[in-house]
């Protein structure tokens, strides 16, 4: 396979999109948690009953399609290798939970990746939408819309007082979590970013890494989403959250600009320096590669960089990670064999734009 | 005054809630304050498992006997549907089906409230089919809400045909019941 083939296959279509604020703002996800009524759920449910559901799934939805989400592939988790299953937690269309359970877990994924739905996940299902750039209102509208969609043929457990019925306490109410992902290299080198954290835990939103709970902000990319489901209409915590991101922006830019201002030819050096290494390395870690990404990406928003699209950092921080570099290899690669193969992946990568 | 929640003990904290913009005023002691949870305690972070795992062990700390034993009482409580108890919902933390919301009603408030900043009522969306009439009712409550504004403002005539519009959905809503039932 050439590696322009395997990168079709490994970027969703709908992340080659550019969206508003696309320079800041990677995504934005909408994920609903929803149950059916009368069987329990998944933590303490009977294998018949989760079987059911399985069932239900592949029959009603396989190739079946709503408004631009056609064509859905219904996948059992236990079909999947590792190194498969692994794809699809790098690119955010199953989470780690799902990946781990085998029997009767699965995934429905629409043509174009935009639409996933986790089957048997903690909660009966999991449905998230995601939209390039910063769209979460587009985003919560789709979300309704496919929501009304699966509840024409699914009973939901819902309750007039406590809303969605989930699994877990956290989740109850709206069964919401809206999230977007940025980039902010310049809150992150002037440390203000450690201040801003707090200030939006306060406020009732998490920030975490790229790859959900407990991990690092690799390559300065943050996931920023909403706590509280109950209470506070979809909406209106959609609201919160835009309001938060808007900011987080606008500084972002402003420390852009006075970095610019203050320290040009040293911000100019230290995008250079990145290009350098992952023009050239032989071996590269993945951190190290994901730090050089994030100055490389700045340095083309910045003006400095005009010859490679804007896409690379999100293209290339998927591309690198384990288990697209074993789907690529066909094999599973020792740590050292994965260094090397990410620095001749991103040298491949950087060639194909001249 | 005497705590508002456990009617025992005199009430020490005095504070006002603000949920979905209506205040009130929240009279309790101490324990009941830690119990209920009214209050978050900064040194717990936001870990959310922290937050869980510290509310579900409260029963046990600073607690009189007489209450303890009251607790270990309920603490059979179980699910009649998925056979989940009370005691293995708070070691696990997750409901075993939404028959346990029903189960475990009584016990529930001081976790949301914990876990989501005060509320344990939904806001948000109705179901589109099974929703029903909570649609036609979400809708009048809006209305009713509205009503009251312009009553306040002294702005009768649209007062008035809100009113109508308001009957005019309690109609609809017993055809629809009426209709549900035959």
């Amino acid at each position: 396979m050439t590696l322009q083939q395997f990168m079709n296959e490994a970027i969703s279509p709908w992340m080659r999109e550019d969206g508003p604020d696309s320079d800041i703002v990677l995504s934005s996800r909408i994920r609903l948690a929803r149950n059916f009524a009368q069987v329990s759920f998944p933590i303490i449910a009977e294998e018949a009953d989760l079987n059911r559901i399985h069932q239900f799934f592949e029959q009603e939805y396989t190739h079946a399609s709503f408004q631009d989400y056609k064509d859905f592939e219904f996948i059992p988790i236990e079909d999947l290798s590792p190194i498969e299953k692994r794809v699809l937690v790098e690119k955010h269309l199953i989470s780690p939970h799902l990946a781990e359970k085998s029997k009767y877990a699965a995934s429905l994924i629409s043509k174009n990746e935009q639409v996933s739905v986790m089957i048997n996940e903690e909660d009966h299902i999991r449905m998230q939408l995601y939209f390039p750039g910063f769209q979460l209102n587009k985003a919560l509208e789709k979300a309704f819309e496919f929501d009304d969609w699966l509840e024409e043929k699914v009973d939901y457990a819902f309750d007039e007082s406590r809303g969605y019925l989930t699994s877990c306490p956290t989740n109850v109410g709206t069964g919401m979590r809206a999230s977007v992902m940025m980039h902010l290299p310049a809150l992150t080198m002037t440390q203000q970013i450690n201040r801003m954290i707090p200030a939006i835990n306060q406020l009732g939103l998490v920030v975490r890494g790229i790859y959900g709970e407990g991990s690092d902000a690799v390559g300065n990319i943050f996931q920023i989403s909403n706590q509280i489901t109950l209470g506070k209409s979809e909406s209106d915590i959609v609201e919160d959250l835009e309001s938060v991101v808007r900011q987080l922006i606008d500084h972002e830019r402003k420390a852009r600009q006075r970095l610019m201002d203050q320290s040009s030819t040293r911000m100019e050096d230290h995008i250079y320096r990145s290009y350098g290494i992952l023009k050239y390395s032989r071996i590269i870690e993945s951190k190290e590669a994901a730090k050089c990404l994030s100055n490389v990406r700045l340095g083309i928003d910045l003006g400095f960089i005009d010859d490679i699209k804007r896409n690379i950092l999100n293209e290339l921080m998927v591309l690198t990670q384990p288990g697209f570099l074993q789907q690529y290899a066909k094999k599973s690669l020792t740590s050292n064999e994965r260094d090397i193969l990410r620095a001749s992946l991103i040298r491949e990568r950087i060639q194909l734009e001249k | 005054m005497e705590c508002q929640e456990c009617q025992k003990r005199p009430a020490t904290l005095h504070f006002t809630q603000v949920i979905n913009g209506n205040k009130t005023e929240v009279h309790v002691c101490e324990v009941c304050a830690k119990e209920k949870g009214y209050m978050t305690y900064p040194e717990e972070g936001y870990s959310l498992h922290h937050l869980l795992s510290g509310l579900f062990n409260f029963d046990s700390s600073q607690m009189g006997s007489q209450q303890e034993s009251s607790f270990t009482k309920k603490d059979e409580l179980q699910c009649p549907k998925c056979e989940m108890t009370l005691s293995e919902f708070k070691r696990v933390g997750k409901f075993g089906c939404a028959e346990c919301y029903h189960t475990f009603a009584g016990r529930l408030d001081p976790i949301f409230r914990r876990v989501h900043s005060g509320n344990t009522k939904h806001h948000g969306k109705i179901p589109k089919r099974k929703g029903g009439n909570l649609h036609l009712k979400k809708q009048v409550q809006e209305y009713k809400a509205n009503l009251q504004q312009l009553i306040a403002d002294e702005a009768f005539e649209e007062a008035a045909k809100i009113r109508d519009k308001i009957k005019e959905l309690q109609a609809e809503m017993k055809d629809k019941e009426a209709g549900d039932n035959s």
